[in-house]
């Protein structure tokens, strides 16, 4: 008996005492990429500074985070404190009063150092909903070596019959070189991206000012079949299968002589520790038909703090850090400038020693300039988004849609079959969804 | 003559046995190698197989970057407890329905089954919502609560294959000569169903072990498995491969060693009362 109170003191004394440490600890959900993971490795610094917070970090892929965060967020169930989220959720989730307007960033935040176009793509009726942490558009990346061998040089922006022309006297089967590689891979995030970017530059898009799906119309006919009869002559084989990490190795092991992709490629093909042409690789916006529109993409992972949260000053404490001038410089004295998160601030833009550091800063900044997901197509649109319609429903009928195309890639289908079938399933969508009757 | 034929049929079907065995595991050996390479060895075209330069910086990255061991802790706590209560709950039930089944056994096997009919994202939404209302978000009591929930149908369907190999009359004869339940239950049934139980319980333990859905879904960091653990190091956009493979390779070690103990009971449960 006496044992047993004894047990119970000593554990009544240990429950008193752990409140006298008065710790908030934020719970911090991101993507595994390399930014995220040099943003964890820094937190000590965060931490030193505010002794009174200590940070978690759950760390998971892209799709995991995207679903597991949604539930959260939907359910109220509050386990995380601070959400990466991208510039598709953030209208989408500002909306239904999921996320808290940040508006307590500290004086010397400088909010309006913010690109526009990325302050833009995270802010509803002109609040800022989440702080951008990284930016990034789509670019063509190119091997100047192959174009001066051939006598080609590549325009600062480009037309889609100079990029299909190149692209064909560029091909080498037999040495294994293939003229361009793209996105085939079905998903939403996947070759959507890309074609739904593709299909901006040739004046399609994705629903009329009614919400009527748009894939009957000459533009989308235009944009597939070049796509499909480009990548059959001068892609790489299986390209329908390849995403982002694929077209990436092969074009780091010389493979390929142009590549339209994420700008946050460029330091991986420039940097000679992981790529084979690291010194022969030029870049360019990507292409247009002079129309107005090229087609490049706007992402932004951002940080973001859920409505409900009881954290929110500790929070939007760690997210001014996170996204602050003080943090690029911090990254800078540890890990060189070419390390520090790109795609954000005008100022980063404007300093000599990053643009020394990173050649490809210009035309990041040009294309992040040149995309506007305000007014992402040529015609008006009812959504919001350039590679995407930020929409709830559109998740679904991106990968639906995106299958179709990829099948197209592949031969499993045609052109007018894909795009038929891509239209009749968008409609009942958005039958089911309410936007039309 | 015949003897020659014998032996070369051996020789064909032990190469046959072989390939078919080495094409199986080719993904596990391939993922074993790539967590020895470096990022750009792991992606590199054409792939290398032995010829590398071996590493193992990938698994010093893995255990700076996350916690191993409470990782596995927690598989180990979760894929064990949600195996064991199954059986627990299993073991009386199966027994029941094999050796004293009424008129409405058939339609309650089928009702269980039907219960993994439905794919587990339709009721995300309102167990999440319960898990939040009770406080079990994020805790390994109701992992291995819906673990246990989701496995007892597979293991309650084995269990009672199983018994129902057991033919009646030994137990009736054991009961002739004076047997009570509990003795009639360890003496007789028990050493009998042994194989049987065996193979349940390993395969329970994988299936809750490979568990993928809840896990990721119900835990956030103090209950987080290693399904968690490896699901942090994969990424659709920059090199992450050979880090992936090793950090799969960390979290499927562990069952991969206890097969590997188990498997003469395991094939033997497997196989038990397929052959008459």
């Amino acid at each position: 008996m006496k044992n047993v109170l004894c047990a119970v003191a000593g554990a009544a004394a240990l429950l008193i005492s752990a409140p006298s440490i008065a710790q908030t600890t934020l719970t911090v959900a991101t993507v595994n990429n390399g930014d995220m993971i040099r943003m964890q490795g820094l937190t000590s610094e965060f931490t030193a500074k505010n002794p009174d917070i200590s940070v978690k970090w759950v760390t998971l892929e892209e799709n995991v985070l995207r679903q597991r965060v949604t539930t959260d967020i939907a359910t109220k169930g509050g386990q995380f404190d601070v959400l990466t989220i991208g510039t598709y959720e953030v209208p989408i989730w500002a909306k239904k009063s999921w996320l808290v307007p940040l508006d307590k960033l500290g004086a010397d935040y400088d909010v309006n150092d913010l690109l526009p176009k990325i302050r833009d793509a995270v802010s509803v009726d002109g609040k800022l909903y989440a702080a951008p942490f990284y930016g990034e558009s789509s670019m063509m990346m190119y091997r100047t070596d192959l174009f001066d061998k051939a006598g080609l040089k590549m325009p600062d922006s480009p037309t889609w019959d100079f990029v299909v022309d190149a692209a064909k006297k560029l091909t080498d089967k037999s040495a294994g070189v293939y003229g361009i590689c793209l996105r085939g891979k079905a998903g939403w995030g996947e070759n959507m991206a890309f074609l739904t970017a593709m299909a901006n530059s040739y004046g399609a898009r994705w629903f009329d000012e009614k919400w009527e799906p748009q894939f009957n119309t000459p533009e989308w006919k235009k944009t597939l079949t070049t796509y499909v009869d480009l990548m059959k002559q001068a892609g790489p084989p299986g390209a329908s299968s390849n995403g982002f990490n694929e077209n990436l190795a092969l074009f780091n092991a010389g493979k390929c002589a142009m590549w339209i992709d994420a700008t946050v490629a460029a330091s991986f093909v420039t940097n000679p520790a992981q790529s084979t042409v690291a010194g022969k690789v030029g870049f360019a916006l990507a292409p247009n038909i002079g129309l107005g529109k090229n087609a490049n993409w706007l992402w932004a992972w951002s940080l973001a703090i859920p409505a409900g949260s009881k954290k929110v000053d500790a929070a939007e404490k760690f997210i001014a850090w996170a996204t602050s001038k003080d943090y690029s410089k911090l990254v800078a004295s540890k890990e060189g400038w070419s390390n520090v998160p790109p795609g954000t601030r005008t100022s980063l833009y404007q300093n000599p020693e990053y643009l020394k550091a990173a050649p490809f800063a210009k035309m990041t900044l040009a294309s992040i300039d040149a995309a506007d997901p305000s007014h992402p197509t040529v015609k008006p649109v009812p959504y919001v988004g350039v590679q995407y319609a930020a929409i709830p429903e559109f998740q679904g009928i991106g990968t639906a849609v995106g299958q179709q195309f990829s099948a197209a890639l592949s031969g499993s289908t045609t052109v007018d079959a894909a795009l038929s079938a891509a239209q009749s399933a968008t409609e009942r969508e958005m039958k089911r969804a309410g936007y039309i009757k | 003559m015949a003897r020659m034929v014998t032996t070369r049929r051996k020789v064909i079907s032990t190469a046959a046995a072989w390939l078919v065995g080495f094409l199986i595991f080719f993904p596990i050996l391939w993922m074993v190698l790539a967590s020895f390479k470096t990022e750009l060895e792991a992606f590199a075209i054409p792939p290398s197989f032995l010829f590398f330069h071996w590493t193992t910086e990938n698994y010093v990255t893995v255990q700076e970057r996350s916690d191993y061991f409470h990782h596995a802790l927690n598989s180990i706590i979760i894929a064990g407890g949600s195996t064991l209560i199954a059986m627990l709950i299993a073991i009386p039930a199966a027994w029941s329905m094999a050796f004293s089944p009424t008129k409405r056994t058939k339609d309650v096997l089928l009702w269980m089954l039907s219960t993994k009919m439905m794919p587990p994202v339709g009721v995300l939404v309102p167990i999440y919502l319960i898990f939040r209302t009770v406080g079990l978000l994020d805790t390994r009591t109701g992992l291995v609560f819906i673990l246990c929930l989701g496995n007892l149908p597979i293991v309650i369907w084995m269990l009672f294959t199983y018994f129902k190999e057991i033919p009646k009359d030994i137990l009736e004869a054991a009961r002739m000569d004076g047997a009570t339940i509990g003795r009639e239950l360890i003496y007789v049934l028990t050493p009998m169903a042994v194989p049987g139980l065996a193979s349940t319980l390993l395969l329970n333990l994988i299936l809750a072990w490979n568990e993928a859905f809840w896990t990721l879904n119900l835990s956030t960091l103090e209950a987080a498995p290693l399904t968690v653990f490896i699901a942090s190091y994969s990424s659709p956009e920059g090199l992450f491969w050979a880090k992936l493979s090793a950090a799969s390779t960390l979290a499927i070690a562990p069952i991969l060693v206890l097969g590997w103990f188990s498997q003469r009971q395991l094939v033997r449960g497997l196989t038990f009362g397929a052959v008459k």
